[in-house]
């Protein structure tokens, strides 16, 4: 055994339909077990080594992340020897990254390169003729993932960390002269003036962290899925959006089946709508496969814009794209006609759980509404000034979340009254974290920030 | 020399060159481990000479006496017999942190320490200048001292302080010579030279000396001891302790433009100083330059012992002419007509590249050649003296054939001093401080000897009367907290009101004395003025109090230790080739080339060793293990 537990998505990003998060580790099935609700009701400790179990991916909240399937693979008979849990997601890459990052809150850590394939050869589960091949792959994936994380770090990025970091240090280097020259001229450490620079930084790393996948997006665009039964208007609404910036159409193999996306760019935010050419192609025609289709979309979608006519009675097929929405990041939106209306907006809302915004596909009335709606689900709700501040991947979340912990717990250390050498541990912590974001850890720093800016000696 | 004339003076298992603080432990150690032991000083007046503070202790240096003490060394013994001032420092903040201090009556604590080392059975002390070392085919063979005898041994110990080239320097005025008034030992570093061995060169001071009689004490602070008499030995029994205080007092501004009109003729300054200082000792006229904006420096008289009349003045390190000096210390009160005895200077020597040696002190290219203390690029005297007693245990250990003492970083704070020297090096002398030791609140100075003496003991160093006192003491914590376990309180209305008259918060449900003793509110004594409670001494009580308050904190600990112990048990073959391993980096091969780590651990930590780098060592290791036991197999 190695320790502790890892995980990562197995698959290959944006590729096939299913996606494959691979846990390994001691607490393998624990972490699974706090995520993943079996539908037989039981609980995932109690099954047996090699079954697969289908049911639900559910957030902290209880809210469905997606469907699944999990694969329990007792140690020693699984890849790495060690207790493996797979989880076979199905809704595509938005769902599949958020399971992975539940893993990381319940205790995994993220796979280094080549990690697992390392534990199954440390753990005689490969043969000593693969040796080579393993330590190639070690160095190969982590070059790979070192050049990736380093393209993801945005200049300001990046220095918005080291300037907490800094801050950080500042507070260790203060505790520490404190503590190694108890006898020299260090000022007395005053607690309070820790704390309120943790509250202070704490602020800003959360509001960081509630960026994280906007920074994706911006660069890669947010897939959106346009959803509706037919005749609904979805023709017009691509119009609409796509009006400003007349299509660079792209045909990106593998993503959907057979689609062609288009960019839309949204009051800045970069729109990737799914299968334009399906739109267009069916709205004319009765779409036989309207649910169906919608199904496959939402899939695939980080957003959907779900539309319903406002002139004709919600039927079967509305209702099950409203229960499509359920648990994805949607926006649902009343078409308006010249007819009478007869679905009102508060009925629509109350039966999607979810707000309604008023269009029309014909004056592009409630164009600007829906603008503000995708930026507030873009940016959290609050449009941040520095746009090249954003938490760019699951990594960087979910460092920033750890070294938000190590700051709670100092915050905790200072209430309980502890010694300064305690406050200092749970910093330090922090401070590590966030290292580990830009790549610097070197110890060797507090000492020289200590003696930059205390006078100490004999 | 022809061969005819050659004279070979004696022959030893292990010969220790240099009488202070690292020398010292190191000749102890072996000698006591069984070995016949030679320790060598260039003047039998100066063995365990104090040439700058007097004092012993203090943050991170007091856990190193400990340590040493608890492995069977001297230090704290020795401090315990001859000081004359001891304080706890940092008692306001956690157990981890406190440090003991004391303020050394130096003749005493050199003319007690070379008494012991006389009488020590299998140690011979002799004074000797060496000149030379001895290698023949990459294994040590022994010394030659400056007169031309030789000194026969299959192991030589290197405690050779400030003393190689050693430079003095004051204001304009430079000379040959170690600390102290002393001799340099000028042949010795090119001997190293030849054997292989690379060189750096350092720089350090020490203050001016003040006479006692022309001091104002009244325009002071008194500093005085603690009242409580603590010890840094777990064997020294005293209770009491007549102590003298020191002085605390205050520079100036216009201290501090004697310095700046001065300041073109400071050594420093023109050029004549070129080795590196330490940044945790700085001169005054550093002081001065790097915070302009300070408008007074502290400064501590400290008495260099009962019958002398010589001051030390601790914050003045200085190496200005002797005009400037007179001149600016009087300046400060209580400090207006003082006379100075000794003049501060500076002094420059020649030590070694630690990332020489192994985690055991061992060169990795001389067999049975160690070196210890500063020489090794460390300052202050617990620093020398830890290395010390590691280093003579080792070449003990060497003569003897048996396994090397190598502390763990998680062990202690000897571990991480080591450990910092051998892996990363340094570029200045190093100095040991609590921020260095990732684990602190494992590696506390009042667990020592539970951290220590086991290994001390089995090295051969801890004799029976300190095993026995140790296993006691064990015996009684295991018990008291397995009593404090097992018993508990229930919430009846007697027990909810003795609470409560006590000013303890009462309790819902039957609740344990261990877990009533986790609330900040309540202590050992505390509840054993309720309940009845098994009589501790002070020691136990507080391991049982420590124990049980930081419980939940020394577990966190603990289990980074786990993870990381994982790597340091992996041990890298001494031969290892790194241009075999495949899959490398180059920077990450390059390092591991020159500093040949001893396990995977400490790969981990050579800045330019990237995880990637570890994981491939790991997946090589793991393939060579399986190899070689095919090999077998087939050979069966």
């Amino acid at each position: 055994m190695q320790g502790d537990t890892i995980s990562a998505i197995a698959t290959a990003q944006g590729e096939g339909g299913i996606g494959i998060i691979r846990v390994s580790g001691d607490k393998a099935v624990e972490v699974a077990a706090k995520m993943f609700r079996p539908a037989s009701g039981k609980a995932l400790t109690e099954y047996e080594s090699h079954r697969a179990i289908y049911g639900r991916i559910v957030d902290a909240e209880g809210r469905t992340v997606d469907e699944a399937m999990v694969l329990l693979m007792k140690a020693p008979h699984s890849y790495t020897k060690e207790d493996v849990v797979e989880l076979q997601c199905h809704g595509g890459v938005m769902p599949l990254r958020k399971a992975l990052a539940l893993t990381y809150d319940y205790g995994a850590r993220p796979a280094e390169g080549g990690e697992f394939t390392k534990r199954a050869f440390l753990n005689g589960r490969l043969d000593l003729s693969q040796a080579q091949a393993v330590m190639d792959i070690i160095t190969a994936k982590t070059d790979r993932s070192l050049k990736m994380a380093a393209g993801h770090l945005t200049g300001q990025f990046s220095e918005q960390i080291k300037k907490w970091r800094q801050d950080i240090l500042g507070q260790i280097a203060h505790l520490e002269a404190a503590i190694d020259f108890p006898e020299d001229e260090v000022d007395d450490v005053v607690t309070e003036n820790v704390s309120e620079k943790v509250v202070e930084i704490r602020n800003y790393i959360q509001k960081l962290i509630k960026t994280a996948g906007t920074g994706r997006i911006l660069r890669e665009g947010l897939m959106t899925a346009i959803v509706g039964k037919p005749n609904v208007g979805k023709s017009s609404l691509l119009n609409a959006l796509l009006q400003e910036e007349r299509a660079i159409v792209t045909d990106i193999p593998g993503t959907t089946r057979d689609s062609i996306e288009e960019y839309a760019n949204v009051g800045g935010v970069p729109l990737r709508i799914i299968d334009t050419a399906g739109i267009r192609a069916t709205e004319d025609v009765v779409e036989k496969i309207g649910v169906e289709k919608s199904r496959q979309m939402i899939s695939q979608a980080a957003l959907v814009l779900a539309l319903f006519d406002g002139s004709r009675a919600l039927d079967h097929e509305d209702e099950e794209i409203l229960s499509l929405l359920n648990g994805q990041e949607a926006i649902v939106l009343l078409n308006k006609s010249d007819l009478k209306a007869v679905v009102t907006a508060a009925d629509l809302s109350a039966k999607a759980q979810l707000p309604v915004i008023e269009i029309s596909t014909k004056d592009y009335s409630g164009m600007e509404q829906l603008t503000e709606a995708i930026k507030a689900k873009v940016y959290g709700g609050e449009v941040m000034a520095d746009e090249g501040s954003f938490v760019s991947d699951e990594r960087q979340a979910n460092l920033l979340r750890t070294a938000d912990r190590h700051l709670a717990a100092a915050l905790t250390t200072i209430e309980a009254g502890l010694g300064l050498d305690f406050i200092s541990i749970d910093l330090r912590s922090a401070w590590e974290t966030l290292g580990e974001i830009t790549g610097d850890t070197v110890g060797e720093d507090i000492i020289d920030e200590i003696f930059s800016k205390f006078c100490i000696g004999k | 020399m022809d061969a005819k004339n050659i004279f070979i003076a004696g022959e030893y298992d292990v010969i220790v060159v240099g009488a202070g603080h690292a020398g010292v432990e190191a000749a102890l150690a072996s000698a006591r481990i069984g070995c016949n032991t030679l320790l060598t000083t260039l003047s039998m007046d100066n063995i365990a000479l104090m040439p700058c503070n007097p004092s012993v202790g203090g943050p991170a240096k007091g856990h190193l006496v400990r340590e040493l003490d608890a492995l069977g060394g001297e230090m704290g013994v020795n401090a315990d017999k001859t000081c004359i001032q001891f304080r706890m420092l940092n008692t306001g903040k956690g157990p981890a942190v406190h440090a003991l201090r004391a303020q050394a009556d130096k003749k005493l604590y050199q003319f007690t320490m070379k008494e012991t080392c006389e009488n020590t059975e299998n140690l011979d002390v002799k004074q000797l200048l060496i000149d030379k070392l001895l290698v023949e085919d990459g294994q040590v063979t022994g010394v030659q001292s400056e007169t031309g005898e030789i000194y026969k041994a299959n192991a030589v110990v290197m405690a050779t302080g400030t003393y190689l080239k050693g430079r003095i320097i004051i204001g304009e005025h430079t000379y040959t010579g170690g600390p102290a008034g002393q001799r340099a030992a000028m042949k010795f570093s090119d001997s190293l030279a030849e054997a292989g061995v690379k060189l750096m060169r350092f720089k350090t001071g020490t203050p001016a000396r003040v006479d006692a009689r022309t001091l104002d004490y009244d325009k002071m602070e008194i500093q005085p001891g603690d009242e409580e008499c603590r010890n840094f030995s777990f064997m020294s029994d005293e209770v009491t302790r007549e102590q003298i205080p020191c002085y605390l007092t205050y520079t100036n501004e216009e201290t501090h433009q004697i310095l700046r009109d001065n300041m073109e003729r400071a050594p420093m300054a023109n050029g004549i100083i070129e080795g590196i200082g330490p940044r945790y000792c700085p001169s005054f006229e550093t002081k001065i330059l790097r915070f302009p904006d300070k408008e007074r420096h502290q400064l501590f008289l400290e008495p260099e012992g009962r019958h002398t009349n010589e001051v030390y003045v601790q914050g003045m390190s200085t190496s200005m002419p002797m005009d400037v000096q007179l001149e600016f210390l009087r300046t400060i009160p209580g400090l207006e007509h003082a006379k100075v005895m000794r003049a501060g200077y500076a002094i420059e020597y020649d030590c070694i590249d630690p990332t020489q040696l192994k985690p055991t002190l061992e060169f990795k290219n001389i067999h049975g050649f160690f070196s210890a203390g500063q020489a090794n690029g460390t300052s202050g005297y617990e620093e020398a003296a830890a290395q010390g007693i590691i280093a003579g245990i080792n070449a003990a250990m060497l003569i003897k054939g048996e396994e090397p003492l190598v502390l763990k970083r998680s062990e202690a704070y000897i571990g991480v001093l080591i450990d910092d020297l051998v892996t990363k090096g340094t570029n200045e002398p190093y100095r040991i401080m609590t921020s260095r030791a990732e684990y602190r609140l494992l590696l506390r100075q009042d667990n020592a000897d539970q951290r220590l003496t086991p290994l001390g003991r089995r090295v051969g160093l801890v004799k029976d009367d300190r095993w026995n006192r140790f296993t006691e003491k064990q015996t009684a914590i295991t018990e008291a907290l397995a009593y404090l376990r097992k018993n508990s309180i229930n919430p009846t209305k007697e027990i909810t009101d003795k609470l409560t008259a006590a000013g303890i918060e009462p309790v819902r449900n039957a609740t344990s004395f261990y877990d009533l003793l986790r609330r900040p509110d309540v202590d050992y004594d505390k509840l054993a003025e309720l309940f009845e409670l098994p009589e501790l001494n002070k020691e136990v009580k507080q391991q049982v109090e420590i124990t049980i308050t930081y419980e939940g904190y020394i577990k966190k600990q603990l289990e980074q230790v786990e993870r990381m112990e994982k790597l340091e048990e992996k041990i890298l073959p001494e031969n290892l080739d790194y241009d075999d391993v495949p899959s490398l980096r180059d920077e990450g091969r390059e390092k591991l080339k020159a500093i040949r780590p001893r396990s995977v651990g400490q790969a981990s930590r050579i800045s330019g060793v990237s995880p990637a780098d570890i994981s491939v060592l790991l997946v090589w290791l793991e393939q060579q293990a399986r190899m070689k036991a095919n090999e077998e197999k087939a050979d069966v």
